[in-house]
């Protein structure tokens, strides 16, 4: 299946190397590079490339491209899936999965990678496994492993992978038995010029931090489970009882996991939190063009809708921008030609607005497009679409574990045309 | 990592870096200044005194800053003897670099790479599971040659070790040791088939990619197992499930009816949504002829599917809730080739759902769903909105949602698909924007209600400021005029117009050749435009000025008398240009359109010539017929087949029996402890013989008749309890049914095979006779194993029943696949050992029967490396001759079955002869018996296949081997001190049999005379690695001095070397190719307490050789 994988940074230089079977010279490489060349943005670069002996499938992430190198059929998603599930373990190991990052730790990342796979075969990819294999490194590890000569890589061999529940290390111990969980929703919606909405829909995303000992079997359910449309669950989740009684069972993971995403069904009318009032305007001739921006709550319970972020790409023709915001900064860069406004928080009573003049290059025409503007935002206590926890119960052990439920709606891609 | 390394490391350079981590461990030493005046021998010598020294800490750091090397790329082979020195460390760390290191560099120092086999061989035998699995995961991954009978034993040994992870890790090296040897197919195929049994989730996923990578085709090894991989599916890991999803596609593909048979039928009659567009219209005829086919086929038998199909269906959709997006994908597509219309809905919110995933993930799916939305449109038409484009995607994705947008595109929902298009064509993205007129091109051909409001507003970006925006449109203009050119001639006026705006060379050219074209539709304007562009022809751009020339021939061709004189002036100026393409052009034309004398019979055609009728170009998705290919593969993506890809068989005609991937019941159930299976085995050579004295299929024909009937009766009682038991036995622990299952496995693979040959002719007969009973107990036996399958097979035995009165032909055709299950059950146990012998006659060269000429010493060795295991191994009736050896006797070994070899048997042994012809051959000696009735002609080899160093010399051809009678002949066989095998083929004047002579490592040496101070010297200069030592207890019967000289002879070819001290035996050989010394001391002490040491330069000989040895002395 895989063959290599080739780490290379934004300036195009191979800074790690490995193979899994034998070989493969870098440059093969120079192919990508060729794509990326042809490529205007980064993100273009086509997932697959074919070279006349092997086919590279590359994933970009924070700014990395990881390069695999494979010979013969195999699902492109299957390696773009696994390369994506290098990187979260980078992450997670690392806090970071950056260049430098990789570099620091590159014996803990050749480790991690001869554990992930066997002849290109994943083998552990499950992060409960790896950190009982090679353990992450820490500041206060590092300093003793230096001074010690002790090692990161687990005495231990896992058990995990042979358990029946192999995302779970065995013997996990705690003084403080605490589980928490984030009901966290993203509302991607478009919404045209005149203020209706195109699309909308709401995603979300249960994430856990389960510190308990043992073996708890937990079980979750929801005052209103029919909301779920579309579920995917961590593998933890016993489908059949979900089928059957739409209540969520499984025995958790050790730490951080996401243990279900969901879609709500879109015969639910999606209540937009926010609205915006915008006048973008050029004018033919004159080498000015008119701003302004008014930001405003809407259907959001009370709720206050705080970090709010505006960003838009102006023309190209734009040269600079002179603004006014109401509250917040706002920067704009004349080489990418992108405008961002920090609001912050919205204050029903004050709205927030950006209002100026835009100036265009000398003797250019009026430009034909008219930028869309991004928000973001965040609304604590609340998942817009309704969702509920109703109780969380545990099973097979004896303690009480304290338990803990956030909710959250953030703004996913949400833009409006002007 | 140093923190100092922490800092310094930023820098790109990567001096600085290596620097940085220097000052830790060896600062003293070398100093800042190593850092930038180090060459590659400095710092590798540095590395080399760290490796050597004591400290574990020092050798570790030294690893670590190897692999920083690696990781590099840079070249830190010549440390391999230094590092090799490690693989035995305790430090976990440090051996797990070392093995990083090792697997990376084996393939450039094989020699060296050697030197660590002992220590995996030790390892594999470790009682831990995962140090049995690491050393045989490092070993298999050493791609070196020379091992690969190591690591096709280890495998073996592997494949059937109690640890299923064990077993993981070895369906892993399978594909290792095809890669680097893909002569071993054979023999790992046999593996495959064994491991396919294994009924552990995490081996399934790892097998099924063996399968996969060594012997796709092998359809025939899944039938059994099919069921099980269904119900395994959900708690394999999810890469695994990948990889089994795509593979029962295609085994499905094979197995099952096409479930849209009847469907097509029904939507012909309703009118489905396909018909509203135009451009399908051809398409629709194939597709009715299709379907009139497909009703033929449909009403002669009306489809039921099949319950296998059904299972594996109903076991894959829980999947698409999977977060792994290949897995979704993998549903989807599987239910894309294979669920009838009415479901495959059900995939496509999952598909949707990983639109919210990351780009690359994006860009996948997309490219499928184009696929899908062409053939399924209904399928994503309620998620049109979620293709919807946002000015943040990449340009990729959008110009893949644009497509599948257009694919959606009806007229229902055309108006807000355009309004749509019309924002985008707004964006700044100029790609996209082009990418939006064509698709808007499309939509206008597709559906011919907005082909006009498409066309006004193609009309209008023509005054676009943006070059690639007003060319894209003028051709995707060009290309909608074409279709209807007499509706549009306003149209035409107006691009005409335009003219004098449009400056994007492009464009005016895809004008000018429009005007040309269609000049007859607008007579008045083309003339004058010929005019206003003779006038600017010398500052034109060089494609418009083509086609002014163009435009000029043409009128001149249609209406001379206004446009004569401009011709000629354009000519004119043309002749005259810079560019000579435009001066050939003219001088071209001219001599086409102006009649001469000397103008050949060209121009009297040129009005054909320039006005024949174009045809007008289709605007087709480029994701049409790419679904030919199998979704969610590489091949799709590309639209080209990538190496290794399987091919998506078409629907068959008729459905394959069925019966085939009906399991019996395990007949181990029958004899419950091991001594009864012993005794079975024993029993065997019985059978064999009883059957060379009769014809063979004669034999096994009478008596499974005699016995089916005498014993059906108490059979079908067994079989009652036999059910019963099985449904228990699958909560009993794996391991124990996987003991069982090795044993089981010869058998029960030969009985698929069974009912698709017989079901038609002798079985249908011999039920004749016995109906009444098998109906019975056809209904009993299946009801009982259905219970135990799943509830979804119950569904089984109806549909079979209520068929019975639907047509006749269908009902017989029925019975007899549903019957020929039955009696072959009931008569399997009976009958078992005799089919073994008849599946040997029917398919000798359709598998490699595990007849034993294929690994006489493997399993000899495997035996001796699995102590432990002793018993279990796979073909215990070959080991007994090589452990009861009278004394004196020479080892025989099986090169061709009597049966095999239709009556000609072949035994070799090795002759300790030297071979006079060439001194560095083994000698082996054939022993030729010719047990049929016919005289055999003209046997000899051919075909000889060899590792290379490998030779042979042949035997001399025996010209006629007379019936009843034997014959001996002598070949060599340089082995190159190796236990490869060598593989030939034996020639009849008839008959050709592919057969391989194996020697044990023994057999490899000559015995040499040593005085006991050479032994002693000798000795002395083959210590450390080449030394090998062994503990052992010496067997009862071999603890006289006597006893031991004569096993270890028999064992190995030696001479023995005399010995002052009776507690020696000392005895020394050289191998027959390297003339490399091979010195053995077996010293004994008290109570049957020995040690054995073997010092052989040839580690890998030396330890195959300790462990026969051992095996002999122990035995």
């Amino acid at each position: 299946m895989i063959h290599s994988l080739f780490l290379i940074n934004a300036s195009g230089d191979i800074f790690l190397e490995k193979h899994w079977k034998s070989v493969v010279s870098r440059s093969v490489c120079d192919y990508f590079f060729e794509a990326q060349e042809r490529a205007t943005e980064p993100e273009n670069v086509p997932p697959v490339i074919p070279t006349p002996h092997h086919y590279l499938i590359s994933v970009l992430r924070h700014r990395i491209y990881f390069v695999a190198v494979i010979q013969s059929e195999v699902p492109p998603l299957f390696v773009i899936e696994f390369l994506h599930r290098v990187v979260d373990t980078f992450q997670d190991y690392f806090g970071v999965c950056t260049e430098a990052a990789i570099k620091d730790n590159v014996v803990v990342v050749y480790e991690l990678l001869e554990e992930m796979l066997d002849n290109g075969f994943p083998l552990a990819t499950e992060s409960n496994i790896l950190k009982e294999l090679i353990k992450p490194p820490t500041i206060l590890r590092t300093m003793v492993n230096t001074i010690t000569g002790s090692t990161n890589v687990g005495e231990q061999l896992p058990t995990g992978q042979l358990s029946v529940v192999p995302w779970r290390r065995t013997g996990v111990k705690y003084t403080n038995n605490e589980a928490y969980f984030d009901v966290v929703e993203e509302i991607d919606a478009i919404i045209d010029k005149s203020g209706s909405t195109i699309t909308a829909e709401i995603q979300g995303v249960i994430d856990a931090c389960v510190k308990l000992t043992g073996m708890p079997d937990l079980t979750l359910s929801f005052m209103n489970p029919r909301l779920l449309d579309d579920v995917s669950f961590h593998p933890c989740v016993r489908f059949k009882r979900w089928e059957a009684e739409r209540i969520l069972s499984f025995i958790p993971p050790d730490g951080n996991f996401r243990l279900l995403s969901y879609h709500v069904s879109s015969q639910n009318l999606v209540a937009i939190p926010v609205y915006v009032k915008h006048n973008i305007t050029f004018r033919e001739g004159s080498s000015q063009g008119r701003f302004d921006l008014t930001l405003g709550p809407k259907q959001t319970m009370g709720k206050a809708v705080e970090a709010v972020l505006v960003s838009s790409q102006l023309p190209r023709g734009v040269l600079n921008a002179n603004l006014n915001p109401s509250q917040g900064t706002y920067t704009f860069d004349p080489v990418t030609k992108l405008l961002t406004w920090d609001v912050g928080k919205i204050n029903p009573q004050k709205l927030p607005n950006l209002k100026g003049t835009m100036n265009l290059q000398a003797g250019a025409s009026k430009p034909d497009e008219n930028p869309t503007i991004n928000i973001q935002f965040k609304i604590q206590q609340m998942a817009i679409s309704g969702l509920k926890v109703n109780r969380l119960d545990m099973y097979g052990e004896k303690y009480k574990p304290f338990k803990g439920i956030k909710y959250m709606t953030k703004a996913g891609k949400f833009q409006v045309r002007t | 990592m140093s923190t100092a390394a922490l800092y310094n490391d930023q820098g790109a350079a990567e001096a600085a870096v290596e620097a940085g981590q220097e000052t830790t461990p060896t600062s003293s030493s070398s100093g800042a200044a190593f850092g930038l005046f180090s060459t590659d021998f400095k710092k590798n010598e540095d590395l080399k005194e760290m490796l050597e020294s004591n400290k574990e800490s020092l050798k570790l750091e030294a690893m670590k800053r190897i692999v920083q090397l690696i990781s590099k790329g840079k070249n830190a082979s010549e440390l391999f003897p230094a590092i090799v020195k490690n693989v035995a460390s305790k430090n976990i760390e440090l051996k797990k670099l070392v093995y990083v290191y090792l697997v990376r560099y084996a393939e450039e120092q094989q020699d060296l790479a050697l030197l660590s086999i002992s220590t995996f061989q030790r390892a594999l035998k470790d009682p831990n599971q995962f140090i049995r699995a690491s050393a045989l995961r490092v070993l298999s991954s050493i791609r070196v040659p020379i091992i690969v009978p190591i690591m096709m034993l280890a495998i073996k040994e592997a494949a059937a070790d109690l640890s299923p992870y064990v077993r993981k890790t070895s369906a892993h090296a399978i594909q290792k040791l095809h890669s680097l040897d893909p002569d071993q197919k054979e023999q790992l195929i046999e593996v495959i088939e064994k491991l396919l049994k294994d009924k552990s989730t995490l081996v399934a996923g790892s097998v099924v990619m063996a399968f996969e990578e060594v012997c796709p085709d092998r359809i025939d090894l899944i039938h059994k197992n099919y069921r099980k991989l269904c119900n395994l599916l959900v708690d394999v890991e999810e890469w695994g499930q990948v990889v089994i999803i795509n593979m029962l596609t295609r085994y499905a593909r094979t197995q099952f009816l096409n479930p849209n048979i009847n469907e097509s039928l029904l939507e012909e009659g309703s009118g489905g949504e396909k018909m509203f567009y135009g451009s399908d219209e051809d398409e629709d005829e194939d597709e009715k002829e299709k379907k009139a086919e497909a009703a033929a086929i449909a009403k002669r038998k009306p489809y039921v599917m099949d319950p296998d199909h059904r299972l594996l269906l109903r076991n894959t959709k829980p999947l698409l809730q999977s977060r792994n997006a290949a897995v979704v994908m993998a549903v989807a597509q599987l239910y894309f080739h294979l669920a009838p219309k009415a479901e495959v809905g059900v995939i496509a919110k999952a598909l949707v759902r990983l639109l919210r995933s990351h780009s690359e993930v994006q860009f996948v799916v997309l490219q499928n769903v184009a696929t899908m939305t062409i053939k399924r449109r209904g399928m994503f038409e309620p998620y049109l909105k979620s293709f919807y484009i946002r000015s943040t995607d990449p340009t990729q994705i959008k110009v893949l949602k644009l497509e599948v947008l257009t694919n959606l595109a009806n007229e229902t929902n055309i108006s807000t698909i355009l309004r749509e298009f019309q924002t985008y064509i707004k964006s700044m993205d100029k790609d996209f924007v082009a990418a939006t007129i064509q698709a808007i091109g499309r939509c206008a051909t597709n559906i011919g209600e907005v082909r006009d409001t498409c066309l006004n507003g193609l009309v209008q970006l023509l005054s676009n400021r943006d070059e690639l925006v007003v060319a894209e449109s003028v051709v995707v203009i060009k290309k909608l005029l074409q279709m209807q050119p007499e509706k549009h001639s306003d149209i035409i006026k107006h691009m005409a117009k335009l003219t004098d705006n449009i400056q994007v060379p492009m464009a005016r050219a895809s004008i000018l050749w429009l005007i040309g074209e269609y000049c007859e539709h607008v007579p008045r304007i083309a003339p004058d435009v010929l005019r206003k562009m003779a006038k600017s022809f010398t500052n034109e751009e060089d494609i418009v000025k083509l086609q002014i020339i163009n435009l000029a021939a043409k009128l001149y061709l249609t209406n001379s008398k206004q446009t004569k004189l401009l011709t000629q002036y354009v000519l004119n100026l043309a002749k005259y240009d810079q560019n000579y393409d435009i001066r050939d052009r003219a001088r071209f034309v001219r001599q086409l359109i102006v009649p001469t004398e000397k103008s050949g019979a060209l121009s009297k055609y040129a009005k054909k010539l320039f006005l024949a009728l174009k045809p007008a170009p289709v605007l087709e998705s480029p994701f049409k017929d790419r679904d030919h290919f199998q979704l969610g593969s590489l091949s799709h993506l590309l639209n080209a087949k990538a190496g290794g890809y399987q091919e998506l068989p078409e629907w068959p005609e008729a459905a394959p029996d069925p019966s085939v991937r009906n399991v019996e019941v395990p007949e181990w159930t029958k004899c419950s402890s091991r001594e009864k299976r012993k005794e079975k085995k024993v029993e065997k050579p019985f059978y064999s013989d009883s059957e060379g004295e009769s014809g063979p299929t004669e034999s096994a024909d009478s008596e499974s008749d005699s016995a089916s009937t005498t014993d059906s009766a108490s059979a079908s009682v067994s079989e009652e309890s036999e059910s019963g038991l099985e449904s228990e036995s699958e909560e009993e622990s794996e391991t124990e049914e996987e003991e069982e299952d090795k044993k089981e496995k010869k058998n029960q693979k030969k009985e698929p095979k069974k009912p698709v040959q017989e079901s038609e002719s002798e079985q249908s007969s011999e039920e004749e006779d016995r109906k009444p009973e098998k109906r019975s107990k056809k209904l009993k036996s299946d009801s009982e194993s259905d219970s135990v399958e799943d509830e979804g097979s119950e569904s089984e035995s109806s549909p079979s029943e209520s068929e019975d009165f639907e047509s006749e032909a269908v009902v017989t055709k029925k019975k007899k696949a549903a019957e020929s299950k039955p009696p072959s059950k009931s008569v399997r146990k009976e009958e078992k050992k005799e089919k073994k012998e008849m599946s040997l006659l029917d398919l000798d060269d359709f598998e490699p029967t595990p007849s034993p000429q294929v690994t006489p010493v493997n399993t000899l060795l495997s035996n001796s490396l699995a102590t432990d295991l002793e018993g279990l191994s796979l073909s215990d009736s070959i080991l007994s001759p090589a452990t009861i050896i009278p004394s004196g006797a020479l080892k025989n070994y099986e090169l061709l079955h009597r049966i095999t070899g239709e009556g000609l048997s072949v035994e070799y042994c090795f002759s300790r002869q030297p071979f006079s012809p060439d001194a560095n051959m083994v000698a082996v000696q054939l022993q030729f018996t010719n047990n049929s009735t016919s005289d055999t002609k003209n046997l000899h080899m051919e075909d000889v296949r060899l590792q290379s160093g490998m030779r042979v010399k042949e035997f001399p051809e025996i010209e006629l081997l007379p019936a009843g009678e034997m014959t001996s002949a002598v070949m060599g066989i340089d082995f190159c001190d190796s236990t490869q095998a060598a593989n030939f083929q034996l020639c009849s004047h008839t008959k050709k049999f592919f057969v391989s002579i194996q020697p044990p490592v023994g057999e490899l040496m000559r015995p040499v005379f040593l005085t006991e101070n050479e032994f002693k010297k000798e000795q002395g200069q083959l210590m450390g690695m080449n030394e090998i030592t062994e503990k052992l207890t010496l067997d009862v019967k071999c603890r006289n001095e006597h006893a031991i000289v004569q096993r270890v002879t028999t064992a190995a070819n030696l001479s023995r070397v005399p010995c002052g001290s009776d507690k020696e035996c000392r005895f020394a050989g050289r191998t027959v190719t390297s003339s490399s010394l091979v010195l053995v001391t077996v010293a004994t002490r008290e109570e049957g307490a020995a040690q054995l040491m073997v010092n052989c330069e040839k580690m890998v000989i030396g330890t195959m050789l300790v462990k026969d040895i051992l095996l002999a002395l122990t035995q």
